[in-house]
């Protein structure tokens, strides 16, 4: 008996695909084209490729698209659904990959903030724009963010003049309506805070309709002296959303960086987030929760980059795994020979809620200078017994002991969000998701 | 700074002590690696029909695998055709006694400290001495025997008790476990094999001591360790290899098979020659090694304090199959001047209650990398499994390099699994008070050194625990960060 099957070869398909938009920037096209003979040669990761071995994006992809594919047009009525309550945030929406000027809406002053659409930004080629996109991400490993720079259709530029200070919030939308069919979108972002500047930026996914749609979305950042970046990203949408989201930021000396990434739900989610520390001064802190339920799979790869001496970098990853779902964390921290005094934590805690659930973790340090401090520690265990136990012996109902446990544990990491509204809000989805009700 | 830099280069500049060669006639295969090399090591040692069958089913398997590439560590390509793959030292008839041997080797023992003749009367120790790859003179054979226990040489284990080897050799590390364990399987020349049986506690602590000499031979040896029902052993090997300019390749495989309520505990000093100063020569150490906890409330434990080498590639690793089994890795790995160490362990969790601990030390300096890679994997049915894990390094200098790859694999909520790394240098205010105390700045290196280093040289037996230390303090002593 033969079986002939013809395999999909995905990283084929996916060329294809990029084909139709690697030209469509006359500005990039150089750029854009290496970007796509890299993706050709480095070709879908394989699980065999150690910086995704637990995680099949390329077969995930294979089984559930079609490659090369045109996103239906995208239709939304009302933000509500979607918008963080009593946030008073600019607020920028991209629908399918298209921006939609009917939702979004700037507040800030124009002297205060430039804030453009990529396409707009290269156009009318801004320059500060052609300086920093592309300029920090490292190309030559990671089939996926090539596959971005050769093929994004939109994004945001926020450009922060020096000595500025945002107050309200930028909040970047990407939904996806995937009502008539699968959706595919390519999003590039670049944010560039000059000296002494600050601003909070959130993004935020989500989706109308049940097929299955992808978003591959980089947001690069350069965060010069003295500046400070709040970056948070909040993954809660359906369970048809397959994603991989690259965030690189750069920053000088004396810069000020907290991440916050929350991925509470999504059939795949992988994140890359990587912070290159090139400046003495620096203090970064990099704060992640997963809750996972269902058949999820988040994969939260990152890297801290010391380069300079005198720095310090926290990061602090929590995940709670319940039903079929997968954690997987990656945490790189690398000091370079000349990054003397640098000082460096990392640490990430597990709690699996069921035998199907499951974590693979690894903690990576390299380490090559001397006179540092470094630490890294991470845990897995479930629910301490004991403590269970006291808080049912005081009356409290077993579902609801766990619940308060569980909320406990996540509330570490909201605690370190500065943003009150964002808090707020924040709480109210975890606090739901971990039925709390007391 | 300047002294830090004087005392550094002290310690670069140290030779490697035991560098010598004892010259002993030795009988050769050519150089290269064919079916035809293999059959005539076999035949060499009258090996049965199953045996060469075993190794040429290895070297096929061998020749379709690929050397890995994912550790951390680079050397130039090997060429495996330019290695020496038999060489016994001659003898005239069979060696009985101890008196028969060859003074030459006798002495060799001497330079290195473990004179057979003063180790059998004074400590107590049987040992199975290995010079190139072939067992030499075995002691205490009949103290052994009285109890049962089997200690002689693999190939005398081939000869004598087939049905032993046969059922177990292959069980723990299987041929085509990786590319280093395949080609020893292919070519393996001698080794140790020691089988305790039910309910006996060997009384002394088996030791082999191996080492490699003739230039451009490879060492392949193979261990196999039995313990069956109840039984206990501790098991040590050390390393010494006198100086050579070329890379000299060495393929170990140590298999240890542990049934219910066995212990086994294996200990390990290897300080094969790390190269010179400017990282020219040196052993290429790649070595497979693991325990299977067969039985329930079985427990292996390794420990291991590395030294030597070039470059070492080594992963001792217990699979915890029987329910309340556990496993143990105790490591102290130092790398100076360019060695290179990627090492660590490996716990799989299989059955239900187990209890793994990862306690690994790296100090490096000089221009060298100390690379820590583990791996605790708790597999689905593993009810309640534990590990504690710690690796910390120690770094000297700012040329040198510390990592760590740990892998956590969990698929059971019941397990408790805890990690923690760090990485520091030896403080300037841990010296001056030292200093103020008296105590020069080497000796203070030492000191701290040793109390860093402390928890896993507590787990090696007195006689390794004073060598142990010796070795590094001579391999650290003055070299400050």
């Amino acid at each position: 008996m033969s079986v002939t099957t013809i395999k999909k070869n995905i990283t084929s398909d996916i060329s294809g695909a990029i084909q139709q938009t690697v030209n469509s920037f006359p500005l990039l096209k150089e750029k854009r084209n290496e970007a796509w003979h890299t993706f050709q040669q480095l070709s879908m990761p394989a699980t065999k490729n150690e910086e995704y071995k637990y995680t099949p994006v390329t077969r995930l992809l294979e089984k559930n698209f079609s490659f090369p594919t045109a996103n239906p047009s995208g239709h939304l009525s009302t933000l509500q659904d979607f918008s963080i309550p009593e946030l008073d945030a600019n607020i920028i929406v991209f629908v399918n990959g298209v921006f939609s000027q009917e939702h979004s809406s700037i507040f800030s002053n124009n002297s205060e903030i430039s804030i453009l659409t990529m396409e707009d930004a290269i156009v009318q080629q801004t320059e500060v724009c052609l300086k920093h996109l592309s300029a920090y991400i490292d190309l030559k490993a990671d089939a996926l963010a090539n596959w971005n720079t050769a093929a994004w259709t939109n994004g945001v530029f926020i450009h922060i003049p020096a000595g500025t200070t945002i107050e309200k919030p930028v909040v970047i939308h990407h939904i996806h309506d995937t009502r008539n069919g699968q959706v595919v979108s390519i999003g590039r972002n670049l944010v560039v805070l000059e000296k002494n500047s600050a601003v909070t930026i959130v993004e935020k996914f989500d989706s109308i309709g049940d097929a299955n749609h992808f978003s591959n979305c980089i947001t690069e950042a350069v965060v010069a002296e003295y500046a400070e970046l709040n970056l948070y990203t909040i993954q809660n949408d359906s369970g048809k959303r397959f994603q991989y989201g690259l965030t690189q930021i750069h920053q000088a000396d004396s810069s000020r960086v907290n991440t916050y990434t929350f991925s509470l739900n999504g059939k795949l989610i992988r994140n890359n987030l990587q912070l290159t520390l090139n400046g003495e001064g620096i203090e970064s802190h990099m704060y992640g929760l997963y809750l996972l339920t269902g058949d999820t799979l988040a994969d939260n790869h990152t890297v801290v980059d010391h380069k300079k001496p005198n720095s310090f970098s926290n990061e602090l990853y929590k995940g709670i795994m319940d039903e079929d779902s997968k954690g997987v964390f990656n945490g790189k921290i690398f000091v370079r020979p000349q990054a003397q005094k640098t000082n460096a934590f990392q640490a990430n805690r597990n709690i699996l809620l069921t035998d199907k659930a499951t974590v693979y973790t690894k903690p990576q340090l390299e380490i090559w200078a001397d006179d540092v401090k470094c630490s890294h520690g991470c845990t897995s265990g479930q629910l301490d017994e004991e403590a269970l136990f006291y808080l049912r012996s005081r009356g409290i109902g077993k579902e609801t002991a766990q619940a308060m446990m569980l909320y406990a544990f996540a509330a570490e990491l909201l605690d370190n969000v500065k943003h009150p509204v964002i808090k707020r809000y924040l709480d109210n989805v975890i606090s739901e998701r971990l039925h709390k009700n007391f | 700074m300047s002294n830090d830099n004087q005392v550094l280069e002290e310690f670069t500049s140290r030779e490697y002590e035991h560098g010598w060669t004892t010259d002993i006639e030795a009988d050769s295969a050519p150089k290269g690696l064919n079916e035809g090399i293999i059959r005539f090591i076999s035949a060499k040692k009258n090996e049965p029909q199953w045996m060469l069958d075993w190794r040429l089913d290895a070297y096929a398997k061998w020749t379709k695998m690929k050397e890995p590439t994912w550790p951390n560590v680079h050397y130039p390509p090997i060429n495996y055709q330019d290695v020496i793959y038999y060489s016994a030292p001659k003898k005239s008839d069979k060696t009985k006694k101890l008196e028969d041997v060859d003074p030459e080797l006798i002495k060799t023992f001497e330079k290195l400290g473990i004179s057979l003749t003063e180790q059998k009367r004074l400590t107590g120790i049987a040992v199975d001495a290995v010079i190139d790859s072939v067992s030499v003179a075995t002691t205490f054979k009949e103290t052994l025997g009285e109890l049962g226990i089997i200690f002689c040489s693999f190939s005398e284990a081939v000869h004598n008790h087939p049905e032993l080897v046969k059922k177990y050799m292959g069980s723990v590390v299987p041929v085509s476990d990786n590319y280093f364990a395949a080609l020893n399987s292919a070519v393996f020349t001698d080794g140790s094999f020691c089988y305790i049986p039910k309910g006996v506690r060997c009384p002394m602590e088996l030791s082999t001591y191996f080492r490699i000499n003739a230039a451009n031979t490879g060492q392949f040896e193979r261990t196999l360790i039995i313990a069956d029902e109840g039984s206990y052993v501790s098991y040590l090997e050390g390393c010494t290899a006198p100086m050579r300019d070329e890379n000299q390749l060495h393929a170990a495989v140590v298999e240890i098979y542990a049934m219910k309520d066995a212990e086994v505990k294996y200990s390990t000093v290897q300080n094969w020659y790390p190269g010179d100063k400017n990282g020219k020569g040196g052993i290429y150490n790649f070595v497979t090694k693991r325990g299977l906890c067969f039985g329930d409330h079985s427990k292996i434990s390794w420990t291991q304090v590395e030294t030597g080498s070039a470059i070492t590639w080594k992963y001792p690793s217990c699979i915890l199959k029987g329910d309340y089994s556990m496993g143990e890795f105790y490591s102290v790995a130092v790398t100076n001047n360019y060695q290179q160490a990627d090492t660590g362990t490996k716990m799989i969790h299989i059955g239900k209650h187990t209890k793994s601990r990862i306690v690994s030390k790296g100090i490096s300096a000089g221009h060298s990398q100390n690379s820590y890679r583990g791996q605790v994997h708790i597999m689905k049915r593993a009810e309640n499994a534990r590990n504690f894990s710690q690796c910390d390094s120690l770094l000297m200098g700012d040329k040198c390099g510390a990592h760590t790859f740990p892998y956590i694999d969990v698929e059971n909520k019941s397990a408790r699994i805890e990690h923690e790394a760090t990485t520091s240098k030896i403080g300037e205010d841990q010296i001056f008070y030292c200093l103020q105390r008296g105590i020069d700045e080497e000796s203070a290196v030492a000191l701290i050194v040793n109390g860093y280093a402390k928890e896993v040289l507590n787990q090696l037996p007195m006689e390794f625990a004073v060598e142990a230390q010796k070795l590094l303090a001579l391999t650290l002593e003055g070299s400050v960060g």
